[in-house]
């Protein structure tokens, strides 16, 4: 019985020949990350624990991004505690308010996560990296502790669910549409424990930014994450960001796995996940058939989607065109790097001509920090990855999760709309 | 730490980290302050009924979404005793037990025990006993060194205690 390219990953990790599902094992970890909510906490543990200092200064990464620029007293004393830690153990990859992006977008784009690592990180989207062929899942402080201290964590070695991707997505339908239409298949516990493991020759017809989009949000089917081949394009992009060598896995032929899918892109429609649970999820046809659904907010940004590809839709959508009166359109590029690049390419321009904001970046609305919380009874079109009650902000306001292309094309009219 | 006994608070399908600790709180990382917003989005009088030992019964997907540590410390510190599920999402999961929060998964306790019953567990054997009702379900027993975390009040102390 073969492996899954996650158990290759994990049993090159544990130094062993072979692992199966199910199976205990012991793995050194290549980056061990946490942000500003999780990583004081880690800190605090670490400190009861009898050790000096961390296992690898270059093999951590501290991101504040959460509450930054600090929203209140109590963030800044989090981001204060972070930052001393950092100078501490003159960690490395700690990056400060003008340097730092969203986490799962920044560490990327600064080549720290590459094909074959084996990651963890103090952030349920630490999955996301798989878009690159890394093993990456999130854990909880106290593991981010152990993991800063020793270097290793233990695993449960995941089964895994394949996902055959064949087509080409149509104009307006990218990777949020993917994974949307996914976990709407199959629920938000439809992946529990597993690996979700995407295959296909489709795969080619979708951008970096689509990956990252699709693993991001492994965890919201309750993956323990999602993982793409990797090819040519995910490459090119580990040589332009990253001086580091990476490893290629590929699954064997004969990996055994719990269910398999095929999904035909090209059949694919955008998709918007309805209040209270990404699995909620309707076509953008199924939604003109319905009364309009009536908006206040449009955030377009996270980890989720706040990276160049993203913007850029957003900004085709809006080009020349206004926000509707009485609404309030807030954009989040992800890192510096892409909102330097936003700038010079204009969609910056378009964006405040069209009547929205833009934020430093920051996760804030995401999960209900600041810089865009709802009031009761408010309405939000997201392109943020949960839409729990209260998540934004109220728990009488709602969130419908979206592309960035149907995010902009409801700002304009103030009800979730097509942009075709 | 062998056994918990207390009255039941029962909760339904996903219930995220999010209702069970808003992040309009995790400005804080203090237990005590966690714990008097425990709960809060899903159910405002949690926190006003909970006594020392009570239990929390849900069904699926316990404490999915964020991988935040609060989630687990807020019910611990609010003086829950132990979690039992249908199934925990993988983050909860492995925090509650590296916080040393007991929990567990069982499908037919899950449908067997109502709000307000009286619970007793044996950690040693994994036997749920519903006082109230008269039924027993058998739920997963802890491995020693898991009761060993959970009795050193986390993995943390436990790593100490062994070194």
């Amino acid at each position: 019985m073969g492996m899954t390219m996650t158990q290759k990953i994990l049993a090159a990790a544990a130094g062993l020949e072979k692992v199966e599902a199910g199976q205990l094992i012991e793995a050194k970890l290549d980056l061990v990350l946490g942000n500003d909510i999780t990583s004081p906490v880690a800190i605090k543990e670490m400190e009861k624990m009898k050790v000096d200092g961390v296992f690898d200064k270059d093999k951590i990464a501290l991101v504040p991004d959460h509450f930054v620029p600090n929203k209140d007293i109590k963030s800044a004393e989090h981001c204060k505690c972070v930052r001393e830690f950092a100078r501490r153990n003159e960690i490395t990859n700690y990056f400060e308010v003008g340097e730092m992006g969203i986490e799962h977008a920044l560490l990327p784009e600064k080549g720290l996560t590459v094909a074959g690592d084996v990651i963890i990180g103090a952030d349920s989207h630490t999955c996301t990296y798989g878009a690159l062929g890394a093993f990456s899942t999130g854990v909880g402080s106290t593991d981010m502790a152990a993991g800063m201290a020793t270097g290793k964590a233990w695993f449960k070695v995941p089964s895994a669910i394949r996902f055959n991707l064949v087509g080409k997505p149509s104009e307006w339908v990218s990777g949020k549409d993917v994974i949307l239409h996914i976990i709407g298949m199959i629920g938000v516990d439809g992946a529990l424990y597993k690996s979700m493991e995407f295959v296909g020759e489709g795969i080619a017809n979708l951008t970096m930014d689509d990956r990252f989009t699709i693993a991001n949000m492994a965890i919201e089917a309750g993956g323990k994450n999602g993982i793409f081949p990797v090819d040519e394009l995910a490459e090119s992009y580990m040589k332009e960001h990253s001086t580091r060598s990476y490893t290629v896995y590929e699954a064997d032929e004969d990996a055994v796995y719990d269910e398999e899918y095929t999904i035909d892109l090209s059949t694919l429609r955008p998709t918007i996940a309805f209040p209270h649970l990404p699995e909620n999820t309707h076509t953008i046809d199924e939604i003109n058939a319905m009364e309009d659904i009536v908006i206040d907010q449009v955030v377009i940004g996270s980890c989720t989607n706040g990276r160049l590809d993203d913007l850029r839709i957003a900004a085709k959508v809006l080009a020349g065109k206004h926000i509707k009166k009485g609404m309030r359109c807030i954009v989040i590029p992800a890192t510096q790097a892409i909102y330097m690049q936003a700038m010079e390419e204009g969609l910056i321009k378009t964006f405040i001509e069209a009547g929205a904001v833009v934020s430093t970046p920051t996760c804030g609305p995401c999960l209900g920090g600041y810089m865009g919380i709802l009031a009761e009874g408010e309405r939000c079109v997201s392109t943020t990855n949960r839409n729990f009650v209260g998540r934004m902000g109220h728990v009488n306001s709602e969130i419908y999760l979206a592309s960035p292309a149907v995010a902009a094309a409801s700002a304009i009219t103030g009800k979730i709309s097509s942009p075709a | 730490m062998n056994n918990a006994k207390g009255i039941v608070f029962k909760y339904g399908d996903n219930v995220d980290t999010d209702v069970i600790i808003p992040a309009r709180y995790l400005n804080s990382s203090d237990p005590a302050e966690l714990a008097t917003h425990c709960m809060e989005d899903i159910d405002k009088e949690f926190v006003n009924k909970v006594k020392k030992g009570d239990i929390i019964v849900a069904e699926k997907n316990f404490g999915c979404g964020s991988s935040r540590e609060h989630a687990p410390i807020a019910i611990k510190a609010a003086g829950v005793s132990c979690v039992i599920a249908e199934t925990f999402a993988r983050i909860f999961y492995r925090n509650a037990i590296n916080i040393g929060l007991p929990i567990i998964e069982c499908p037919e306790a899950s449908k067997g025990i109502d709000a307000g019953d009286e619970v007793e567990i044996d950690f040693n054997t994994g036997v749920i006993t519903n006082v109230t009702k008269g039924t027993t379900f058998k739920g997963q027993a802890f491995p020693e060194f898991m009761q060993k975390i959970i009795a050193a009040e986390g993995l943390i102390n436990y790593i100490n205690s062994n070194q």
